[in-house]
């Protein structure tokens, strides 16, 4: 069993989330309570059978996002796994574009065609949602190829990193060992970031990992740099240890890895009767709640929130993901006559399948501006 | 379909037409790298991308550690984000350990973003036997990987085409699998100094006949080009078309063939089951059944795995004499 992790010993005056004003703070509490409200909304909608496949949630984790997003700038890509609504709406998704996807509707960020696990949105250069664990992590080494070479050999943009976020199950497949040293050899600005919530499903992360407790070691064979984050619950604590590591791999454009301790207090997916921990364990993480974590922080120490803000902002909140229930419910679902055969190919060609010709895609509603 | 080639007395290799399409692409467009195993400082393991450094650069050609799955995934997100990248597969038999990134990820990336990333990549190698490598290093990886949507595939028999399919593949904005054969790399074909390029689906018509169409796919239509020559002796016939692309498949000018001759031999390096010919062969059955006046007849290499001795594996293999058999069983000749 894990335990839960307090915060300890970090000068609240002294990090970097010291430095920033009261509205971003009070901005990534909106972020986390809105996460958080549109999962339970998920949870309903799945109950309802109104989302299919497979689901993941993101109650508890939602510190992990809002506190590393908030040391990137709009054009770093960001990639993860199948756990991604959570990152699509830090991110600045549109909820609606969110909920109307796991409904499998055409407004939906990928028209429907990709669900739950594959977030995209090429606005705010999330590169997915994947759902084949550890998948993504050959990605997010391409994504800090093409930035680095988009800088170094075409001479466009500036230096950006690529977060590439990670489940601990993934640590045990072959694609993150090659994607890392590959990174590491090529010295690729791509900050793998593991979301440890101490469980791959159900196997605990010491029963199915080496140095369970030294993850770090890890990176270390492969030449890269890392930072464990213990108390992954506080977003103030992960961005302050996590801002200053990003700034070093943006400035020498050098892979990072980070082992960030977080807990998820909902089954890995749906479907999860959640035999392997007890309710003991749930309760002392939900103890260190990252919602009530931060309030706490803005309510005593900065003195520029009180009860009632937080309420109003639950509220509002709260109308926000209605009103993103009500889009999916009221959506079309896509028409198999025009969709099922678009955005195969960006451009198809003739006889390309003996079950009919494939065409052109509608433009994306991301894309569009019109979720 | 096409019979137009343009004419020319400069005669080089396969390996060099190759190394010119990918050189005349990557100066065109500094989007355009190479990576993969030994292609920079190697010069590459086959000498395709021999000298490509030297012009290039190592930030664009590019060595990469023996790790398909990592760098197969490393490109095709290197393609979402906008880059041109070529990846090299030392042989296509060693793609199957970066089967997920390849046929996971590359040819449903639009999809699943629902239409917001395309994934402009080029996966090229050598694909069938090169020559007693025996199973693990044989693999016509066409039957296998032709099953899934999303991607072209194309597998070029000559020099001419592999310049010009492989400058159309760099150019295409979905992803393409490109056969190339060891065994074919040093043969000679000619090539024209200037620029040319092949569209995808469209078969050139090798030979013209009356008696039989042989379809096939790559290095086999060399075969077929023999048997042809043997079968003309004999007075018999044939079409060959050489499909130069196997995804997209330009079934209409295979129709119009056995429209024509009324008799089709399949021709296809890989195995039997679930093939590129059993698929030829029943787009044939759907759209031109009253035409046949003979069962289709395919000729795959034999299905086992494939053996090292010479013998053994000559005997697996398509070649002129198996060819020869069977266009004359669909003549009631043998």
């Amino acid at each position: 069993m894990t335990t839960a992790t307090a915060s300890k010993g970090r000068d609240r005056k002294t990090g970097a989330s010291a430095m920033l004003p009261d509205d971003t703070l009070l901005g990534w509490l909106r972020d986390l309570v809105l996460i958080r409200e549109f999962e339970i909304r998920t949870m309903q909608a799945y109950s309802n059978a109104q989302i299919g496949g497979f689901c993941h949630v993101y109650n508890g984790q939602e510190a992990v996002v809002v506190g590393t997003f908030a040391a990137t700038i709009k054009d770093d890509p960001i990639i993860t796994a199948y756990r991604d609504h959570g990152h699509a709406l830090a991110r600045g998704m549109d909820p609606k574009a969110c909920m109307a996807e796991m409904f499998g509707k055409t407004t939906g960020c990928a028209k429907g065609k990709g669900g739950s696990m594959h977030m995209f949105d090429r606005p705010n250069n999330l590169f997915g949602g994947h759902g084949i664990v550890s998948a993504q992590t050959p990605l997010g080494a391409g994504l800090a190829f093409a930035t680095k070479y988009e800088n170094e050999v075409l001479g466009e943009g500036e230096k950006r990193i690529s977060l590439c976020f990670l489940g601990d199950g993934a640590l045990n497949q072959g694609a993150l060992h090659e994607a890392m040293n590959l990174a590491g050899i090529f010295s690729l600005p791509v900050i793998y970031i593991v979301e440890n919530n101490g469980y791959s499903m159900g196997t605990a992360i010491h029963r199915g990992t080496t140095m369970s407790d030294k993850l770090e070691a890890k990176a270390a064979a492969y030449g890269i740099e890392s930072l464990t984050i213990e108390d992954g619950m506080d977003v103030c604590a992960i961005y302050d240890k996590f801002k200053p590591f990003a700034d070093a791999c943006r400035r020498d454009q050098k892979p990072g890895f980070v082992d960030l301790k977080t807990y998820r207090y909902q089954g890995h997916s749906m479907s999860d009767p959640q035999k392997y921990r007890s309710k003991d364990e749930v309760g002392s993480y939900q103890e260190l709640d990252p919602i009530l974590t931060l309030k706490g922080q803005l309510i005593e120490d900065r003195g520029c929130l009180t009860e009632e803000d937080f309420k109003a902002m639950q509220k509002e909140v709260r109308a926000i993901v209605r009103e993103a229930v009500k889009f999916a419910e009221n959506s079309p679902s896509p028409d198999p006559r025009t969709e099922l055969y678009s955005d195969v190919f960006t451009d198809p060609l003739p006889n390309s399948s003996p079950s009919g010709p494939y065409t052109h895609g509608e433009a994306n509603h991301l894309t569009r501006g019109d979720a | 379909m096409t019979t137009a080639m343009i004419e020319t007395t400069r005669q080089i290799q396969y390996r060099e037409a190759l190394r010119e399409a990918m050189s005349e692409e990557m100066r065109a467009d500094k989007r355009v790298f190479l990576l993969g195993e030994e292609v920079a400082e190697y010069n590459g393991a086959y000498k395709i991308s021999q000298g490509m450094l030297d012009e290039f650069g190592p930030k664009r050609i590019i060595d990469s550690p023996i790790s398909e799955n990592g760098f197969a995934g490393l490109g095709i997100a290197a393609a979402m984000h906008g880059l041109r990248p070529i990846i090299e597969f030392m042989s296509w038999s060693f793609s199957l350990v970066a089967a997920d990134q390849i046929l996971n990820n590359a040819p449903k990336m639009l999809y699943m973003s629902g239409g917001q990333w395309g994934c402009p990549i080029v996966f090229r190698g050598n694909d069938g036997a090169g020559g007693q490598l025996a199973s693990t290093h044989s693999w016509c990886v066409e039957g296998l990987f032709a099953n899934v949507p999303g991607m072209h595939m194309a597998i070029p028999s000559c020099p001419y085409d592999a310049k010009g399919l492989l400058k159309t593949a760099i150019r295409c904005n979905d992803p393409v699998f490109f056969l190339e054969s060891e065994r074919m790399l040093g043969d000679k074909g000619p090539v024209p100094e200037e620029e040319y390029t092949i569209p995808f689906g469209e078969a050139i018509l090798r030979a013209e006949g009356d008696d039989c169409t042989l379809v096939s796919f790559g290095r086999p239509v060399n075969f077929c080009i023999e048997a042809m020559v043997e079968l003309a002796k004999e007075e018999i016939s044939c079409d060959v078309l050489d499909m130069r692309t196997i995804r997209p498949l330009d079934i209409d000018s295979i129709v119009r063939s056995v429209k024509k001759t009324g008799r089709l031999v399949v021709v296809d390096q890989s195995w039997p089951f679930a093939s590129p010919a059993t698929e030829v062969i029943t787009q044939v059955c759907e759209r031109a059944f009253d035409y046949l006046d003979h069962q289709p007849v395919r000729v795959n290499s034999d299905d086992v795995p494939t053996p090292y001795a010479k013998e053994l594996e000559q005997a697996y293999l398509p070649h002129k004499g198996k060819i020869i058999e069977a266009v004359k069983s669909t003549l009631g000749l043998v």
